[in-house]
């Protein structure tokens, strides 16, 4: 009975509503967490993955020794390696594409390859305005990775207690 | 320049004067209405923002104000389509119907004690008519687009609105045994003398019957149903794009704020003051009070989850209904003892 009256009371009074408008109302006078993209961005951590990059050792040579370990472990199929013997005996790619319509940005290759070469930067911002530019060729790869070569470096410092 | 047109407008014969008269008067009420509609749905957008975080709409010159401008070019530019096998009459006389009445119902609307287009007696009874014609829009476009959503969206606009146009209803029968007079003006008047002779005192329950089926019948959150776009898209106008779909838009905006300024109006004093020593009456006691509603709307929607469909037949046949009817028989009890405010 006294359960009754009071459920009665309580939704005639709208107490539930007019709790749940305070909750919002309040929330209307709250600071705002909005970030206004182009001007501000959030903090971009050191295991971000983004664009890809083929790097080089400090003296010039690519790193990339075209073992296939990325190849084969890419979920997606996105890269593709061919490679040759050259004059000085070492083994190095002639070819190395990476579909980024494919590429589901895991991360696996980064991880598979055992010379620190292909690597994911903090690139995140680029697009693509005709048919063929998803394809990444090895010269655009190893310009992103001569560009972004400082950052690259910083990134996996910070990170090289964990690995 | 007066002294120029002074004898060019005496010239013209009597009827045609009071045409352009009548005209002038309608356009100076309605583009005022397109404005505030405008703002009103970047109010929407930006007060359901602040309630979630977030800031809104800022983009579109300074603060986001242009907005609403970029909204309505992008759909004037857009492509009207028309589904296969649709009817092609009804799909376009669908939102025209919606509309219309909208615009229409605005003609009794009182601004102060003068300021009205049409001061008609019956005025509560045309408001009433006005927006039940224009669930006939909705039923038609659920119907015309040949998309089983339309049609589902229409069919639980048709049962929606029938049942909280009855509550609504009833809740105006309070209005007017108190006012003692369907016409708005007079109705407002009845209440003068501060807050403690408002309406919304002793018709509280009436007030939010209302109130509610206000929201109800404008097929706003929470009983959007006949929207509803997590279970059937958008309704009755997810086949329309472009102007026609601008102009459902319109018209339920322009419902809204109907509705808040009815509200303001038979609950609230309208435009009197409510401490008539300290502040006299104005119109914008008027546009304070509505703007409140308005505000309310808007915070209700950022709050409250959408009902279930067979809630609001509940809610609307087992729960305004009744109450409606027991306050308008205390109502008439209260009347004729004398026991109210009001002096009938």
């Amino acid at each position: 009975m006294f359960a009754k009256i009071k459920f009665y009371l309580k939704s005639f009074l709208f107490l539930e509503l007019l709790k749940g408008l305070g909750v919002t109302g309040r929330y209307f006078f709250r600071r705002k967490i909005t970030v206004q993209y182009p001007e501000q961005k959030t903090p971009i951590s050191p295991r971000f993955r983004g664009l890809h990059a083929l790097r080089r050792y400090a003296n010039g040579e690519e790193r990339c020794i075209a073992c296939k370990l990325c190849e084969a472990v890419c979920p997606a199929v996105a890269i593709t390696i061919e490679s040759e013997q050259r004059a000085d005996g070492t083994r190095r790619t002639t070819r190395y594409d990476i579909d980024l319509f494919k590429c589901i940005y895991c991360g696996f290759c980064e991880e598979a390859c055992p010379v620190d070469a292909i690597v994911e930067t903090n690139i995140f911002e680029y697009h693509f305005e005709n048919r063929g530019e998803n394809i990444m060729t090895k010269e655009m790869l190893l310009d992103i990775g001569d560009r972004c070569e400082d950052q690259l470096a910083a990134d996996r410092a910070v990170d090289a207690p964990y690995r | 320049m007066i002294e120029y047109f002074t004898p060019v407008w005496l010239s013209l014969p009597e009827s045609l004067q009071y045409t352009i008269y009548t005209l002038l008067k309608v356009v100076v009420i309605l583009m005022p209405l397109f404005i505030v509609v405008a703002y009103y749905t970047l109010a929407e957008r930006k007060v359901i923002g602040y309630m979630q975080s977030r800031i809104g709409p800022n983009r579109v010159g300074p603060k986001g104000l242009l907005q609403p401008f970029a909204d309505m070019f992008k759909l004037m530019f857009k492509e009207i389509i028309l589904p296969t096998n649709a009817n092609k009459y009804l799909f376009f006389i669908a939102p025209v119907l919606t509309f219309a009445p909208a615009m229409a119902a605005w003609a009794v609307m009182p601004f102060n004690d003068t300021l009205v287009f049409a001061d008609i007696n019956a005025g509560l009874l045309y408001i009433l008519a006005m927006t039940s014609v224009g669930v006939y829009g909705v039923i038609i476009a659920g119907w015309a687009s040949n998309s089983k959503y339309a049609l589902i969206g229409a069919m639980r606009s048709a049962a929606q609105i029938v049942a909280y146009e009855i509550a609504m209803g009833f809740a105006l029968v309070g209005v007017l045994m108190a006012a003692g007079s369907l016409n708005l003006g007079k109705i407002v008047a009845s209440q003068e003398g501060g807050v403690g002779s408002w309406f919304f005192i002793p018709l509280f329950p009436l007030f939010m019957v209302y109130l509610i089926s206000g929201v109800a019948e404008t097929n706003r959150a929470p009983f959007d149903v006949v929207e509803g776009e997590s279970e059937i898209v958008a309704g009755f106008h997810v086949e329309y794009s472009g102007m026609t779909f601008a102009v459902f838009f319109l018209a339920e905006y322009a419902n809204m704020i109907l509705i808040a300024m009815l509200a303001s109006l038979m609950f609230f004093g309208g435009w009197l003051s409510p401490i008539p020593d300290l502040a006299g009456d104005s119109i914008g006691w008027l546009f304070l009070k509505t703007g409140f509603f308005m505000f309310l709307f808007l915070w209700v929607r950022a709050t409250f989850p959408r009902y279930r469909y067979d809630q609001i037949m509940r809610l609307g046949w087992k729960v305004l209904i009744p109450v409606a009817i027991v306050w308008i028989a205390v109502e008439g009890v209260m009347v004729y003892f004398k026991l109210g405010p009001w002096s009938v």
